[in-house]
C-alpha cells in the first residue's frame, strides 16, 4: 500500500524543538545546590530530572567511625535549618536502644525547643517560599521572628544554627535563668506576627493565583511516594509522628493536626502556617507544665547500646526524620541510616511539576521545603 | 530679581560671541540637555537609594547607613564600584550586540526626557507637537535592547528573559497607548506642554476626569518597566536575572540605570498627562503674577518633581508588597483586562465629551465655555465630567468582570479555603 506521509502543522510551520534548561546547582531558588534538569516546551515543563549529591559529605559513613556521643553534632548538619529537631532523633534512638529513662524535665525542654525549632524552620520556609514567588518583604519579616528564636537558642545552646542541642540521656545543661521569660515573650508576640503574614499573603490575589491548583498531589500518590510532614498533611492525610508514636513529652500535649484538602501549594502553605500556631500552643502548654528536677539520666562511662537494630523517628519540620541504627555492641555504631524527609519529599517534584511553567517549578520546590544538607547527607 | 540675574547675564554674555539664533537653538538647548541629563542621572541614582531606604523601612531594617550620613553617598559608591568591576563578556556571546545593547537601553530611556516639560518656559528642552507619540515610540525602543541583550548573551536564562520581556512589553505598550487616548480627548493635543497648559487653563487635573485611564496607565507603565509585580523578564528567583544574567560591571549598571530612568519616564508622563504636570493651584498667582518669573519656573519644577516622586514611591511600594505574576497570568492581565478596559475607556470618554457638547448645544446644561484648541469647561461641565468619569469606572469594572467571569483567576478569593484541624488518636494514617 502506498504510504502517504502527512506532515503535521507543527512540522510544516514552525520548528519548535524542546529546550533543556539546566536549573542549578547555582540558581537563586533551588534552595541550595539542587540541580534540576528541565525539558521545556516553550516555558511548559515536559519532563524534569533532579541531580543531587553536590553537598554529599558522607555523614552515614562518618558515623560508623565515631563514638555514639560524638555523632550527635553531625546530625545538626543534615537539616541545618532544624538542627535541634535533627539532634533529637539521634539521641532518642540511642536512649531508647539502651533503655535509658530520661527525666521528665528534659523531655519537656526538648518539646519546647524542638517546637521552637519547628517554628523557626517554618518561618525560613515561609521566607524563601514567598521570596521565590516574589514577595520579598515577607522574607525579612519572617527572619525577624526567626531571630527571636535563634536568640533563645544562642543563650541556651551557645550556638544559633548548629546547636548540638542534646546529649544522650538528657541535656548538656538546664534551661538558662530567663528561659521561660524569653520563651513566654515570644509566645505572646508571635500570633500577631503570623496574622501580619496572613494579611500580606493569604488573601492576596497574586499569591492565590500563584499557589492555588499548583503542584497538586493526591493523598494516594502522596502515600505511595512516601511523603511526610506538611507535604503529606496538605493532601489530607492525618499522619503526624507526634500523634502516632508520641516521643518526648508530646503525649501530654493538647494540639491539633492541620489538614489540607486539595494537596496544592496553597494548602501546604496554610497547613504550615497553622502548624506554627499549633507549635506555639504546644510551647505554651509545655512551659506551664514544665516540671522541676534533673535534666540528665545516669549514663555509663561509655555509651554502648546492646547488639541489635533499632528504628526511631520523630516529626521534624520537613517531615518524618528517622534513624535506623545497627549496633554490634561496641562503642561505635555498625551502621547508621538516616531517613531524610526532604530526600523523599523531593521525589514528588516531577509528578508535581510536569505540565506547569518554569515559574511554578520554583514555587513547587519552595513548597516542598527541601534542605540539601539532608538530601545529600 | 537679583536672584535670577545670572541667567540674563549669561544671555548677554553669550550674545557677544554668537548670534541670537545660535544661542536660542544651539547653546541654550545644549545647556538644558546637559542640565537635564545630569539631574535625571542624579535623580535615577537617588531613586535607587530611596528604593533601598523605603524597602528597608518596610522590612524593619535600616538600609544603607555606612557611606555618608544616612548612607547618602551610597549611590555614588555603588557607581564607582560598578565602574571598577570587570566588564565580562562571555566567550560565546555575540560580541558587538552584547556590547551595544545596554547603550540602546539607556538611550531609549534618556531621549524621552527631551520632550518632558519639567516646568514652564525654559524648563522644557523642546516642545514638539507630537510629544506624547515620541515618548511612546522612543520608550518602546527599549524593548529592542532587552531582546538584543538576551539573544546575544547566548544563555538560556537570558533568552527566556528576553522572550518574556518582548512579549510583555509589546502587549503592554498597546494598553499604555490606548489608556492615554482618553486624556487626549480633553487635551486635544499631543504636545506635552500643551497638555499641561490645558489642565492649567481648566484648573483641574485630568486624573479626576479620567480615573480609569490613570489607573490603566499606571499598571501598564509598571509592566512596561518590568517592575514588580510584573518583573518577569528579570524574575530573580526563576530566571536568575533574566536578560541581564550575563552582564556585569559597567554594562550591567547601564541596564540598571535604564530601568530606573524608564521608571522616571513613566512617572513623568503620568504626572504630565494626569496629574497636571508642573501645574499646581496658587503657584501662578503667588509668583508669576507678582513678577517673579524665574521663581515661578523653579517652584513649578519642584512641583513636578514632587508629583513624579509620589508616583515613583507608589512603584516602590508595590514592588515590596506584592508577589510576582506568572507569565500566562501576566498575558491574561494585558489582553483580557487592560486592553478591553482601555478600549472601554476610549469609548466612554468619547461618549462623555460628545454628550457634554450635545447638552451644551441643546441648551440643557451649560457645560462648555468655548471649544478651540482645548475644551474649556464651565463648573457644571467639570462636575458633569467627574460624575461621568466615576460612572465610567463602574462600567469598566462591570464589563471587565463580565468578560473574565469564566476565568479561573476571577474567583480566586472564593477559592481561599480554611484548613481542617483534627485531633487524631494514636493509630494508622487516615486518608480522608
Amino acid at each position: 500500500m502506498h504510504q502517504v506521509e502527512i506532515a503535521t502543522t507543527q512540522e510544516t510551520l514552525l520548528d519548535t524543538p524542546e529546550m533543556v534548561l539546566n536549573m542549578g546547582p547555582q540558581h537563586p531558588s533551588t534552595h541550595g545546590v539542587l540541580r534540576v534538569i528541565l525539558r521545556l516546551d516553550g516555558e511548559t515543563v515536559i519532563d524534569l530530572d533532579c541531580d543531587i549529591g553536590y553537598l554529599h559529605r558522607g555523614m552515614e559513613k562518618i558515623a560508623e567511625n565515631r563514638m555514639y556521643t560524638q555523632i550527635a553534632p553531625y546530625w545538626d548538619r543534615l537539616d541545618y535549618i532544624a538542627a535541634v529537631s535533627n539532634g533529637l532523633v539521634w539521641v532518642e534512638t540511642v536512649e531508647q536502644m539502651m533503655g535509658l529513662q530520661v527525666p521528665p524535665r528534659a523531655h519537656y525542654l526538648r518539646t519546647i525547643l524542638t517546637e521552637l525549632n519547628r517554628i523557626a524552620s517554618h518561618l525560613l520556609w515561609l521566607a524563601t517560599h514567598a521570596l521565590d514567588i516574589g514577595a520579598v518583604t515577607v522574607l525579612l519579616w519572617a527572619l525577624r521572628e526567626r531571630e527571636e528564636i535563634l536568640k533563645i537558642f544562642e543563650r541556651q545552646f551557645g550556638a544559633r544554627l548548629t546547636c548540638h542541642a542534646w546529649r544522650v540521656g538528657g541535656m548538656p545543661n538546664d534551661a538558662y535563668d530567663d528561659f521561660s521569660t524569653d520563651v513566654r515573650r515570644f509566645v505572646n508576640n508571635f500570633p500577631k506576627r503570623l496574622d501580619e503574614y496572613e494579611t500580606v499573603l493569604s488573601e492576596n490575589r497574586i499569591w492565590l493565583s500563584r499557589t492555588v491548583g499548583i503542584g497538586i498531589i493526591s493523598a494516594e500518590d502522596a502515600i505511595a511516594i512516601g511523603l511526610s510532614g506538611p507535604a503529606l498533611r496538605g493532601s489530607g492525610v492525618a499522619w503526624d509522628v507526634r500523634k502516632a508514636r508520641p516521643y518526648a513529652a508530646y503525649a501530654d500535649m493538647d494540639f491539633d493536626i492541620p489538614l489540607g484538602e486539595n494537596g496544592d501549594t496553597y494548602d501546604r502553605y496554610l497547613v504550615r502556617l497553622e502548624e506554627m500556631r499549633q507549635s506555639r500552643r504546644i510551647v505554651d502548654q509545655a512551659l506551664v507544665k514544665l516540671p522541676d528536677g534533673p535534666v540528665n539520666a545516669k549514663l555509663p562511662k561509655i555509651v554502648k547500646p546492646p547488639v541489635g537494630d533499632y528504628y526511631h523517628s520523630i516529626e521534624g519540620p520537613k517531615g518524618e526524620i528517622g534513624c535506623y541504627l545497627v549496633s554490634d555492641g561496641t562503642a561505635q555504631p555498625w551502621r547508621v541510616r538516616v531517613r531524610p524527609p526532604s530526600f523523599i519529599n523531593l521525589q514528588a517534584l516531577k509528578q508535581m511539576c510536569v505540565g506547569h511553567l518554569v515559574a511554578d517549578v520554583v514555587a513547587i520546590i519552595g513548597t516542598l521545603d527541601i534542605v540539601l544538607g539532608e538530601i545529600d547527607r | 530679581m537679583l536672584l535670577f540675574a545670572p541667567i540674563d547675564f549669561l544671555n548677554d554674555l553669550l550674545l557677544k560671541f554668537f548670534s541670537g539664533d545660535t544661542i536660542n537653538f544651539v547653546i541654550w538647548p545644549l545647556i538644558q540637555i546637559g542640565l537635564v541629563v545630569t539631574l535625571v542621572a542624579l535623580w535615577v541614582a537617588y531613586a535607587t537609594y530611596l528604593e533601598r531606604k523605603i524597602s528597608a523601612f518596610m522590612q524593619a531594617r535600616l538600609g544603607p547607613m555606612r557611606v555618608g550620613p544616612w548612607g547618602l553617598l551610597q549611590p555614588i559608591a555603588d557607581g564607582l564600584k560598578l565602574l571598577t568591576k570587570e566588564d565580562f563578556i562571555p566567550e560565546k556571546a555575540d560580541r558587538w550586540i552584547f556590547f551595544f545593547a545596554p547603550y540602546i537601553a539607556v538611550a531609549a530611556a534618556f531621549i524621552v526626557f527631551s520632550v518632558i516639560p519639567f516646568g514652564p518656559d525654559w524648563a522644557v528642552i523642546t516642545d514638539v507637537n507630537i510629544g506624547l507619540l515620541l515618548v511612546l515610540a522612543v520608550s518602546s525602543v527599549g524593548v529592542l535592547a532587552l531582546i538584543l541583550a538576551g539573544w546575544s548573551s547566548n544563555s538560556k536564562y537570558s533568552l527566556l528573559g528576553a522572550l518574556r520581556s518582548s512579549a510583555q512589553m509589546v502587549s503592554y505598550e498597546v494598553g499604555m497607548a490606548l489608556a492615554l487616548i482618553g486624556a487626549l480627548m480633553f487635551a486635544r493635543t499631543l504636545s506635552l506642554s500643551s497638555i499641561v497648559a490645558a489642565q492649567q487653563s481648566d484648573s483641574i487635573w485630568f486624573v479626576v476626569y479620567q480615573p480609569v485611564g490613570f489607573l490603566l496607565f499606571l499598571v501598564a507603565g509598571i509592566a512596561e518597566n518590568n517592575r514588580a509585580p510584573f518583573d518577569l523578564p528579570e524574575a530573580e528567583s526563576e530566571l536568575v536575572a533574566g536578560f541581564h544574567t550575563e552582564y556585569s560591571g559597567f554594562r550591567w549598571s547601564l541596564f540598571f540605570m535604564a530601568e530606573y530612568a524608564a521608571m522616571v519616564v513613566v512617572a513623568s508622563v503620568a504626572t504630565t498627562v494626569y496629574l497636571g504636570g508642573w501645574y499646581f493651584p496658587f503657584v501662578y498667582r503667588l509668583t508669576e503674577a507678582n513678577g517673579y518669573h524665574n521663581l515661578y519656573v523653579i517652584v513649578s519644577i519642584l512641583v513636578f518633581l514632587i508629583k513624579a516622586s509620589i508616583i515613583l514611591y507608589l512603584y516602590f511600594w508595590l514592588r515590596w508588597t506584592l508577589p510576582r505574576f506568572r507569565y500566562d497570568q501576566l498575558m491574561d492581565i494585558g489582553w483580557k483586562w487592560l486592553i478591553p478596559a482601555s478600549l472601554i475607556n476610549i469609548g466612554w470618554s468619547a461618549f462623555t465629551v460628545f454628550l457634554a457638547q450635545a447638552l451644551d448645544i441643546s441648551k440643557v446644561l451649560h457645560t462648555i465655555e468655548h471649544v478651540g484648541n482645548r475644551l474649556n469647561l464651565t463648573a457644571a461641565g467639570k462636575v458633569f465630567m467627574i460624575v461621568m468619569g466615576l460612572i465610567g469606572l463602574i462600567i469598566t469594572g462591570a464589563v471587565l468582570s463580565r468578560i473574565n467571569w469564566r476565568s479561573r483567576d476571577f474567583h480566586l478569593k472564593t477559592q481561599r479555603r480554611n484548613i481542617r484541624l483534627v485531633d487524631v488518636p494514636k493509630g494508622k494514617p487516615a486518608v480522608s
